[in-house]
């Protein structure tokens, strides 16, 4: 068969793909065609629906009804795992999903043990495992344990396991995410090994790099649809940016009486902040009344940076000060104490006690200060501060000592967000505040950020949703792998482009400009 | 409007869901109660509800200490230990001509030094709490029997008697003990802000340092309190017998303190449950041992009986629950 000859066979087929969850459509009538032997890269910015999709693919979501999925030309029902498995679909996940005490042969096989007289045939596990240890031109033994390999050796392990069922089309989510250079190039050596088998990779991957090595055509979703596809020989830069972010601001954003002039002192400075493993040297200042963004992609350091800030880890370089004043913070304690408040990116599982009653979640951070001699809690002052935050930030519930986990996720995050608001800070980090919360409620709490900058505390938003970071931030810090990779600043005129942050999020800027 | 309208059908389902949790296994005790009344004629008199008040007390105490650890996530194994290593103490102590009286402090302070090493090697070395008091639940053992150099200790002029078989106002002390034990830990779990602490350390750790929370001070104050009261049962115990054994005095009892806990209802991943429950549950257990005597069930007989009362009382309560959307 010859290269074009292959190239013009469908491997795989997905047709008009739509998935709802709720109330809200993570994919609509979105298509995609891979050919064997083909390294399809899969863009968009986070949420797009790229993850969504290939959940579909691997069988762990079922698709709405009206789209359909054509292996080698033929309908196919996937709607399992076991099923797309049988069907040739591997999926190579972000967090490898090996047992680390089994041998590398004991995981190729998971699940699918060769097995004699109903025990596991070691012997023939290890047979059979050789061979494709070798044809992926891997070094090491198929005894040792998973434990003793690095991370890029596992992922190697994976697409081997991939291999035992015979995959046809291996679905790789970032699989460079943890990696180091050289086994970057070993993993890209396996690509085009397998590639010549005539395997097919979906390539899923914010490194622009990568994406042009590697890709022989590139897909683009945006907002869970799907925008175009690029042949290799068409791909640019700049394409692909306006194909991922070209999408109109919305209007509910609100910063137009914010005045912030260059004279206003730095109310939160941060110096060569690092932790020496995910976040660089990273520096910045805010000054009062002013909101700065942060963006960058999933895994850029952002939240890491935050949390060394709030002393949630621990730094291991850098100082940060307060009104000129230094801090020495080595806990959350120290941060709230010195006027520091940080709102975390995940509530559910870092914020909120969701058995705890509205009031108790408002309250916790101070009830400390408030409380009557020998620590015996003032009632009256609890109630006073949440029927206030109540009110002041719109939460809707049906009182104040009903439990937190009862209230809808905006409602939740405006709760949290009162719990920092009475500890009266100075500066503020928001991670990701309007994460999975509704639209009425994001508006409100664009209005609640927009009300503190008025009064003066220096905020820091973190966000992955770019329009939203355009709207409400005066300025955008944009970080990659662990460094600042530059400031955006925009004017009246001539406001902040998404393209300039992308381009600095992704590389872009050092790589095509 | 259907949202408001979902939305006070959500309301009514928790308001519901609060007051059965609440009310918990009350109902079980009363059951329990008249049950063992109808088959043995005899339960309900006065002086048979005053033996199983003095029955319940020590557990109770136990189990209160047991309630502050279990609310943090946790589990205090070497509460029995505890008790045998403080009631030798007690009983050392009441034998010093003149101080006799110091064995009640002196056991108390025992005990809270147990306590506070366990919580130390937990809050500061982060260890497992069921390995650390696994640990001490032989160590502790260990020091007991050495105390009395592997032999029972008698006081036969224990000054401080009166607690282990006196009444105050014709309630037994014992009982006055475990009440005022409740009492105070209700005080400090709903009244205090070290309380809200301990519930927001037990619902979820990590949020409760990000909120400035010093959870390893929490966690050291819970097996403190655990220790202290374990301290204080030993007093009580060692004042009912006027002796204490190293070796016996104790054995499993952290059993039944866990188990008064779990069937009050307070979550054994921590974060939810209240002090009264665990009364119920201390006190379910006691019925049961009472009842099942006085209705002439052997030995044998009562433990298959209580064991399965136990699962079945809990398996009942969170099957209830269930449907409530209890995560």
């Amino acid at each position: 068969m010859t290269v074009t000859a292959s190239q013009q066979h469908v491997l795989l087929e997905m047709r008009d793909i739509s998935k709802t969850f709720g109330a809200s459509k993570a994919l609509s009538n979105v298509s995609l065609s891979v050919h064997p032997g083909e390294v399809h890269s899969l863009m968009g910015e986070n949420g797009a629906g790229k993850s969504t999709l290939m959940k579909i693919l691997s069988g762990a979501y079922t698709a709405d009804p009206g789209g359909s999925v054509l292996i080698d030309g033929a309908p196919v029902v996937l709607g399992d795992p076991l099923r797309a498995k049988a069907y040739g679909i591997a999926v190579i996940y972000q967090e490898l999903s090996l047992a680390p005490n089994l041998t590398v042969a004991q995981n190729m096989f998971l699940g699918n043990e060769p097995s004699r007289f109903g025990l596991a045939d070691r012997a023939e596990m290890r047979r059979r495992a050789e061979p494709i240890l070798k044809q992926l031109g891997i070094g090491f033994d198929s005894a040792r344990r998973v434990a003793e390999l690095s991370l890029g050796e596992r992922q190697m392990v994976e697409i081997a396991r991939a291999l035992t069922t015979n995959a046809r089309i291996i679905v790789m989510d970032e699989p460079t995410t943890s990696l180091t250079t050289r086994e970057t190039d070993r993993l890209f050596d396996v690509i085009a090994r397998l590639k010549a088998e005539g395997i097919a990779i979906i390539y899923i991957s914010h490194r622009m790099e990568e994406i042009y090595q590697l890709s022989d055509r590139v897909s683009v979703l945006r907002d869970g649809a799907y925008v175009g596809t690029l042949e290799r020989a068409d791909l640019s830069a700049n394409k692909l940016v306006s194909m991922m972010v070209g999408r109109d601001l919305s209007s509910f954003y609100k910063k137009e009486h914010r005045q912030v002039t260059g004279e206003r002192a730095a109310v939160l400075s941060v110096k060569n902040v690092g932790d020496g493993v995910r976040v660089h040297d990273c520096s910045f200042d805010v000054r009062a009344g002013e909101v700065l963004g942060v963006a960058g992609l999933v895994g850029s350091g952002r939240t890491e940076l935050a949390r060394l800030i709030y002393g949630a880890d621990r730094k291991t370089s850098g100082e940060i000060t307060l009104n000129g004043r230094p801090l020495a913070i080595t806990s959350p304690r120290d941060a709230l104490d010195s006027g520091i408040a940080y709102l975390t990116e995940d509530r559910k599982t870092l914020g909120l006690f969701l058995d705890m009653s509205i009031s108790d979640n408002i309250n916790i951070g101070v009830i400390a200060g408030d409380a009557k001699a020998g620590g015996v809690l003032n009632f009256a002052r609890a109630r006073e501060r949440a029927a206030h935050a109540v009110r002041a930030l719109s939460i809707r519930t049906a009182g104040t000592q009903i439990n937190a986990g009862a209230l809808s996720g905006g409602n939740q995050q405006k709760a949290l967000l009162a719990r920092l608001l009475e500890t009266k800070p100075k500066a503020i980090i928001l991670d990701e505040p309007t994460r999975g919360v509704d639209v009425g409620a994001k508006s409100e709490i664009y209005r609640i950020i927009d009300e503190l900058a008025q009064n003066g505390i220096a905020i820091v938003v973190i966000s992955s949703d770019l329009p939203e970071i355009l709207g409400i931030a005066d300025r955008v810090l944009v970080m990659r792998e662990g460094h600042i990779a530059g400031e955006v600043t925009g004017s009246a005129e001539q406001p902040i482009g998404q393209e300039a942050i992308m381009a600095l999020a992704t590389g872009i800027a050092g790589h095509a400009a | 409007m259907s949202a408001s309208e979902t939305e006070q059908a959500r309301m009514d389902k928790l308001k519901l869901r609060s007051t059965l949790t609440a009310l918990g296994m009350l109902p079980v005790l009363v059951l329990l109660a008249i049950g063992f009344h109808l088959l043995s004629g005899r339960f309900l008199s006065v002086n048979n509800l005053s033996i199983v008040m003095q029955q319940a007390s020590i557990n109770t105490v136990l189990a209160a200490g047991m309630t502050f650890v279990i609310l943090t996530g946790g589990i205090d194994l070497s509460v029995g230990s505890i008790l045998a290593a403080s009631a030798m103490i007690a009983v050392i102590v009441s034998l010093v001509p003149d101080l006799g009286m110091l064995g009640i402090p002196a056991a108390i302070a025992a005990g809270l030094a147990c306590g506070f090493l366990n919580g130390a090697i937990i809050a500061w070395l982060k260890l497992p709490p069921f390995i650390v008091t696994l640990g001490s639940l032989t160590a502790i053992r260990g020091v007991a029997r050495l105390l009395g150099n592997d032999t029972t200790v008698f006081n036969p002029d224990l000054p401080f008697d009166f607690i282990g078989n006196g009444t105050l106002f014709g309630l037994p002390w014992l009982a006055v003990i475990a009440m005022a034990t409740i009492l105070v830990s209700w005080f400090i779990l709903k009244r205090t802000v070290l309380g809200t602490w301990i519930y927001a350390v037990g619902g979820n750790s990590e949020a409760a340092r990000l909120t400035g929370i010093k959870v390893p001070l929490v966690l050291l104050f819970v097996y403190s309190m655990s220790g202290l009261l374990s301290g204080l049962g030993g007093a009580m115990s060692a004042a009912r017998l006027y002796a204490a054994n190293g070796l016996q005095l104790g054995q499993a009892y952290e059993l039944d303190a866990i188990a008064a806990v779990i069937l009050g209802g307070t979550s054994f991943v921590g974060g939810v449950g209240s002090i009264w429950g665990t009364l119920i549950g201390a006190l379910i257990i006691a019925v049961l041992s009472n009842g099942l005597i006085l209705v002439g069930v052997s030995d044998i007989w009562q433990y298959i009986i209580k064991g399965l009362v136990i699962i079945v009382a809990v398996g009942l309560d969170r099957y209830r629950l269930k449907g409530l959307g209890r995560t």
